[in-house]
């Protein structure tokens, strides 16, 4: 038999048929929805009197609209509150399995799904947000789709797709301290580009990434579409069975361990063909962050933003003098040391509770700078409580961070949560774009330890300095 | 869904490398639960200055662009987020046609389920496609969909790959929902065939 990746042995396990010009319908097993690209998808099952193939295979939240500020307030947006109602009507109308506002596992969609054991590894998992390639952390194959998509997921429980071509990326060797999965991300993303991995599915390989908890393998696997892949994806093995285990909707008993003895058979092959492969040294990354408003204007914090007189290519060279004007730096200048206005702790990418801890090892014992504004936002209520079990809440009151309530949040102002016009933010969300976090706001991402270190210092800051 | 045959009309020039969905509509403006009416939205940061007027210098507020139906861009084109708002934003703008060296994979796969039809050009093709276009509208440029052909203004032709499965559902205007379910058999095959090999395979259901 052809050896095969992991990405083709997913994509084998859920053919339902190739059509003649090679498209194939593939059958999906989690369809997960929340507030922003779902209602056009239910308004045209209701106008073609389709009904939801497979509730039970469904799961719905709202996480991109809410307020994480005191929740039993009505949400004063009326369009905010428009989107959430409308979810909330449909889920009823079409029996989807929901987590509402005030349950306390609500949270970020790409959170709730592996938190609450609804992601497994083997999966096909779609979501109509792109950083649905999070859900690969599980060995799962898992993108992000638009909203057409979504209505076809609905009514027929499949997608139309062709398949992507291999990526590898590899990361080998030990992460010196200090050095977190964000800044590995952020590396591949830099080396690679932002359509590094555009029509290709990545797979994250090597002992750096195998050493990580399922934590930092989402955090990776989250900004795979950051460099231009739909999806990543990293092969199960015991840190994620040990994960999966015990989650409310993973197996149970026996059940579990049939699946165990499957999920072990999802590797990829030696001698697997790779249209594509790039290798890291775990060695090579240092903390890292972005200058400009492409994810792939990444930086040592230890370096130098560039300068656009060096880059040969004119469009290229007059983009990068607009995103400097636009982050309002300077070329050549040190990246450390620049103040920022707002640190923002959370999103899909980092908010678990591993990040949490990180983010309170550099706060613990200190001050928010003076002037600055500093927000924790954990990925669901369950990362909350969890973390108020460990005090970590403490922690961050005591420094002077606010303690908010899960959502998306400041990653895209869509709820108050927002930047003002030429803000400088540390954010540990996936994107820089200009406007992003609010118009006219200046985003630079970053670890949790990075964006903690930049809260109590005021200025970008190499967190190695402070544990 | 409005089918895409041939277009001729008016194109503009974006010349950036990866303008992402960001940018072309904002997250701000994705409250609707409508697909239409997000025309107004398209390149806001681009089109109208803080105070809320339009930017005279943006290429899409002056005339002939103003009516623009194809649009040109480098790199690229629609990455970031997965918000099917982003053609819609263009649609009701008025775009049909987009055309860059390169497109961000899921905003490519949206364009087609709008009727938007999404054509990779070399970049230097491009350039002569945006200089073209600086001759506002006497620079009509025609996309031949079933002959797979740009014709410039002065009469030469660029051909364009497409996939054939997608050419026929823009061609006919058909949405993929309803063909999809004519493999209804083959998919109930598929579920049975699942259920057997991983019984343990779990539902979502709450209480």
């Amino acid at each position: 038999m052809v050896p095969r990746t992991l990405f083709d042995k997913i994509w084998d396990h859920h053919v339902v048929e190739t059509l003649p010009d090679g498209t194939s319908i593939l059958y999906i097993d989690r369809h997960l929805l929340h507030e922003v690209t779902s209602p056009q998808a239910f308004e045209g099952l209701r106008l073609a009197g389709r009904r939801l193939r497979h509730p039970e295979m469904t799961m719905a939240v709202v996480d991109h609209n809410v307020p994480t500020s005191d929740r039993t307030q009505p949400i004063e947006e009326p369009e905010s509150r428009n989107q959430i109602e409308t979810l909330e009507r449909n889920v009823k109308e079409f029996g989807v399995p929901y987590f509402p506002l005030l349950s306390a596992s609500q949270g970020i969609v790409h959170v709730v799904g592996p938190e609450q054991g609804i992601s497994l590894p083997g999966m096909t998992i779609v979501c109509g947000d792109s950083h649905t390639s999070t859900h690969g952390a599980m060995g799962a194959l898992a993108f992000g789709i638009g909203t057409s998509e979504v209505e076809h997921v609905m009514a027929t429980q499949t997608i139309l797709q062709r398949p992507a071509k291999n990526m590898r990326v590899t990361v080998e060797g030990q992460l010196a301290p200090g050095v977190s999965a964000k800044d590995v991300m952020l590396s591949i993303i830099g080396h690679i580009g932002t359509a590094g991995g555009t029509g290709y599915v990545i797979e994250f390989a090597g002992s750096a990434i195998r050493g990580l908890d399922m934590a930092g393998r989402m955090t990776i696997c989250n900004m795979s579409i950051e460099a231009g892949a739909r999806a990543g994806l990293v092969a199960p093995d015991d840190t994620t069975f040990d994960y999966v285990r015990n989650r409310p909707f993973a197996p149970k008993g026996e059940g579990f361990e049939h699946a165990v003895t499957f999920w072990r058979t999802l590797v990829t092959d030696e001698g697997a063909h790779f249209d594509k492969d790039v290798a890291l040294r775990a060695e090579d990354i240092a903390p890292s962050l972005t200058w400009g408003t492409s994810p792939e204007t990444v930086l040592p914090i230890t370096g130098n933003v560039p300068d656009p007189a060096q880059e040969p290519d004119e469009s290229k060279r007059a983009q990068m003098q607009r995103m400097l004007d636009y982050m309002g730096l300077e070329a050549g200048q040190k990246i450390a040391g620049t103040p920022v206005d707002v640190v923002f702790i959370g999103s899909c990418t980092n908010s678990r509770i591993e990040d949490l801890r990180a983010a309170a090892q550099v706060a613990a014992g200190r001050k928010v700078a003076d002037g600055v504004r500093a927000m924790i936002v954990p990925g669901s209520g369950l990362v909350k409580r969890q973390a108020e079990e460990e005090g970590l809440d403490q922690i961050f009151l005591d420094a002077g961070f606010e303690w908010r309530e899960a959502g998306c949040s400041m990653c895209l102002g869509m709820n108050p949560d927002k930047l003002t016009p030429g803000q400088r933010c540390a954010s540990t969300s996936n994107r820089n774009f200009e406007g992003r976090q609010g118009p006219g706001g200046r985003t630079h991402l970053l670890s949790p330890a990075m964006a903690a270190a930049a809260a109590v210092t005021g200025c970008l800051t190499d967190a190695r300095e402070l544990v | 869904m409005e089918k895409f045959t041939t277009l001729s009309a008016v194109a503009a020039a974006l010349p950036e490398d990866n303008i992402d969905t960001d940018k072309i509509i904002p997250a701000r403006f994705l409250k609707t639960t409508q697909r239409t009416g997000l025309g107004k939205y398209a390149f806001d940061s681009m089109r109208y200055r803080p105070d809320g007027s339009e930017n005279p210098d943006f290429i899409l507020n002056r005339e002939p662009w103003r009516k623009a139906e194809i649009l040109v861009t480098y790199d690229n084109l629609g990455c970031g987020s997965s918000r099917e708002h982003a053609p819609w934003a263009l649609l009701d703008f008025g775009i049909r046609c987009v055309i860059a060296p390169s497109f961000a994979d899921i905003f490519f796969n949206n364009c087609f389920k709008n009727g938007i039809l999404p054509i990779a050009l070399p970049r230097d093709v491009c350039d002569q496609l945006m200089s073209d276009s600086t001759m506002g509208s006497n620079a009509r440029l025609t996309i031949d969909l079933p002959r797979q052909v740009v014709i410039r203004p002065d009469g030469e032709e660029v051909p364009f790959e497409i996939d054939p499965f997608r050419k026929h559902m823009l061609l006919e205007g058909l949405d993929d929902i309803g063909q999809t379910l004519q493999h209804d058999t083959e998919i109930k095959t598929f579920e049975q065939k699942v259920d057997g090999e991983r019984p343990w395979m779990p539902t979502i259901t709450l209480d």
